[in-house]
C-alpha cells in the first residue's frame, strides 16, 4: 500500500517491519501481563466480583434504569438541540444584521462555557425560581445544560455545512426565482445535511457522554450514578467501571454505525437532493468540511466539538 | 455589588483550571503524537493498537475516566501518584492523568488528519527526485502537515480547557467546584453564573483568536 509517508515496502523494509511488530508485540504483551498481574494481586479477578453482571438483578435494579435515564436525557437533549442549532446556524447566515448579530453573540457565548457550568447553573436556577419538583430537577438541569451548549455547537456545524456548498447553488436558486427561505429549505439545507452528518453525529456522541456529568455533579440517576449504588452494594468498583465503560462504548458505537448507514443512504439517493449532490459532496466534502472545521475561522471550540 | 465574592478564592480556582489545562495539554500532546505516529506507521500491529485506543477512549465519557482514576486507580490499585498523604495533590495529579489520557485520542486524530491533508503527489514527487525517507518527511510532508494541524489542535486545546471542569467530580478545587459551592450558598445566582462564564470566555476566546489567526497565516495555499 502506498501512503503519504512511505512507499510499498521492499524486502528490507518488510524485514524491518517484522522486527518492529515483534518488539511492539512483546511490549504490549508485557503491559497487559502487568495489568493482569496487578488485578490479580489486588484480588480484582475473583469471579465473585464479576458474577453479579451475569445475573439479572444487577441489571434490572441498577444498570438498566440508569441506562434508561441516560438515554432519556440524551434523546430529549438531541431532539431539542438539533432544531435549535439549525435555527441559530441559519440565523447567523441571515442578510439582516439585527438577526445575524444577536445569533452570533448567543452562539459564541454558550460555546465558550463548559457544559458543567451550564448544568450547575440550571440546577440552581430551577431550584430557586421555578416549581420543578426536586425529583425532576436534575433531569431538567442536565437537559438544559446539554441543549444550550450543544445547540450552539450544532449551529456552527450547520453554518459551516451551508457555507461549504458551492456558491453556484444559491445563485442558481436565485436565478430561477426562489425566495431566500425557499433557497434555504429546498436547495441548501438538503445538500448540506449530508456534508454535516459526520460532524453532527460526533456531537450527538458528545451529548450521550456528557449526561454522565449530571450523574456525578447534580445527582441525576443516570448510568454512572447507578453504577455507584451498584458498586456500593456488591463491592465491585473496578468491575462496575469496566461494564459501564463497555455500555457507553456500545451505545456510541450503535449511534455512529447508524449514522454512517444513514450517510451512505443519503449520499446514494438521488431523489432527495438532486443529481448534483452525488459528485458534489463526494468531491467537496472531505476537504470542504475539514477546511471549515479545522483551519477555518473558528474562534471557539467548534471543531473540538467532538468532546 | 460584588460583595458575594468575598471569602471565595475565585482567581485561585481559575489558576487551578489553568494549571490543569497546561499540564494535561503537554501530557496529551506527547502521548497523542506517539499514538498518531503509531496510527500512520507501516506496522499493522501498531496501527491496530492506535486505532483501538482512539476508538475506545473517545467513546467513554471523560467523567467515567476521571472518576475511575480516583475510585479505581487510587483507592483500589493504590496508584497515589507519589502523594498518598496529600489528598489535594493526589486528586490534581490523577485529574491530569485522566485528562491527558482522554485528550490524547483527540490530539492523535487532529495530527493524523493534518498528515492526511498533504496530497500524496507531494511525497511521490519528492521520492521521484530521489529524496530519502527522512528528507521526504522533514522537508516535504511534516512542514505542510504541521501547519494544517494548528487549527484542529487549537480546537482540542479549547475543548480541554472546558473539560478541566470535570475534575470537580473528584474534588479538585478548580472553577466549577467553586461555582457549585458559591451558587449553593450565596443568593446572587445570576451574578455568580456570569462571573464564572466570563472567566471561561476570557480563557478560551484569546486562545481561539490567536491560534485561529496563526493557522490562517501559516495555512498552505493550495
Amino acid at each position: 500500500m502506498t501512503s503519504i509517508l512511505y512507499d510499498t515496502p521492499g524486502p528490507r523494509a518488510k524485514r524491518r517491519n517484522v522486527v518492529f511488530s515483534v518488539v511492539f508485540f512483546v511490549l504490549l504483551a508485557l503491559f497487559l501481563w502487568w495489568i493482569w498481574q496487578t488485578m490479580d494481586e489486588k484480588g480484582q479477578l475473583r469471579w465473585a466480583l464479576w458474577k453479579p453482571f451475569t445475573e439479572s438483578q444487577a441489571w434490572t435494579t441498577y444498570l438498566l434504569p440508569g441506562l434508561a435515564n441516560t438515554l432519556k436525557a440524551a434523546a430529549l437533549a438531541m431532539v431539542i438541540a438539533l432544531p435549535l442549532g439549525a435555527f441559530f446556524g441559519i440565523s447567523r447566515l441571515s442578510d439582516h444584521r439585527w438577526v445575524r448579530g444577536p445569533a452570533g453573540v448567543v452562539v459564541e457565548f454558550f460555546r465558550a462555557i463548559p457544559v458543567l457550568l451550564l448544568m450547575l447553573f440550571a440546577n440552581e436556577f430551577y431550584d430557586r425560581y421555578t416549581n420543578v419538583t426536586s425529583e425532576q430537577r436534575p433531569l431538567y438541569a442536565v437537559i438544559t445544560g446539554l441543549v444550550l451548549y450543544n445547540a450552539s455547537v450544532l449551529a456552527e456545524i450547520v453554518r459551516a455545512g451551508i457555507l461549504s456548498l458551492p456558491k453556484g447553488q444559491s445563485e442558481a436558486a436565485m436565478a430561477v426565482g426562489l425566495r431566500k427561505g425557499q433557497t434555504m429549505t429546498n436547495v441548501l439545507l438538503p445538500q448540506a445535511v449530508t456534508a454535516m452528518l459526520p460532524a453532527i453525529v460526533s456531537q450527538l456522541v458528545v451529548i450521550v457522554k456528557d449526561t454522565a456529568l449530571g450523574g456525578v455533579m447534580i445527582g441525576f440517576t443516570e448510568l454512572l450514578n447507578t453504577r455507584g449504588t451498584l458498586a456500593a452494594n456488591y463491592a465491585n468498583v473496578v468491575q462496575s467501571f469496566v461494564v459501564v465503560a463497555v455500555l457507553y462504548i456500545l451505545l456510541n458505537f450503535i449511534l455512529t454505525s447508524f449514522a454512517s448507514w444513514l450517510e451512505g443512504r443519503l449520499r446514494r439517493s438521488k431523489k432527495s437532493t438532486g443529481a448534483v449532490l452525488g459528485e458534489d459532496t463526494v468531491e467537496m466534502n472531505p476537504a470542504a468540511v475539514r477546511g471549515a472545521f479545522g483551519t477555518g475561522e473558528n474562534t471557539g471550540g467548534g471543531g473540538g466539538g467532538a468532546f | 455589588m460584588f460583595d458575594f465574592l468575598e471569602g471565595y478564592d475565585v482567581l485561585g480556582a481559575f489558576w487551578m483550571t489553568v494549571k490543569l489545562t497546561v499540564l494535561s495539554a503537554l501530557g496529551s500532546l506527547v502521548w497523542g503524537t506517539l499514538l498518531a505516529a503509531m496510527r500512520v506507521s507501516p506496522v499493522p500491529l501498531m496501527r491496530g493498537f492506535g486505532t483501538a485506543y482512539v476508538n475506545f477512549v473517545r467513546n467513554i465519557p471523560l467523567t467515567v475516566i476521571i472518576v475511575f482514576t480516583s475510585l479505581g486507580l487510587a483507592d483500589i490499585f493504590g496508584m497515589t501518584m507519589g502523594a498518598s498523604d496529600d489528598f489535594d495533590t493526589q486528586g490534581f495529579r490523577l485529574a491530569v492523568l485522566g485528562l491527558a489520557a482522554y485528550t490524547a485520542a483527540f490530539v492523535c486524530e487532529a495530527i493524523r488528519s493534518g498528515i492526511n491533508t498533504v496530497p500524496v503527489g507531494q511525497a511521490e514527487a519528492a521520492r521521484a527526485i530521489g529524496l530519502s525517507f527522512r528528507q521526504v518527511l522533514s522537508l516535504i510532508v511534516l512542514p505542510q502537515a504541521l501547519r494544517s494541524v494548528i487549527g484542529p489542535l487549537a480546537n482540542v486545546l479549547i475543548a480541554l480547557t472546558k473539560n478541566t471542569t470535570v475534575a470537580a467530580a473528584i474534588g479538585v478545587a478548580e472553577a466549577a467546584l467553586l461555582m457549585k459551592e458559591m451558587i449553593e450558598n450565596e443568593a446572587q445566582t445570576l451574578a455568580i453564573g456570569a462571573v464564572f462564564a466570563l472567566g471561561f470566555v476570557v480563557l478560551t476566546l484569546p486562545t481561539g483568536l490567536i491560534l485561529g489567526w496563526l493557522s490562517k497565516r501559516l495555512a498552505v495555499k493550495r
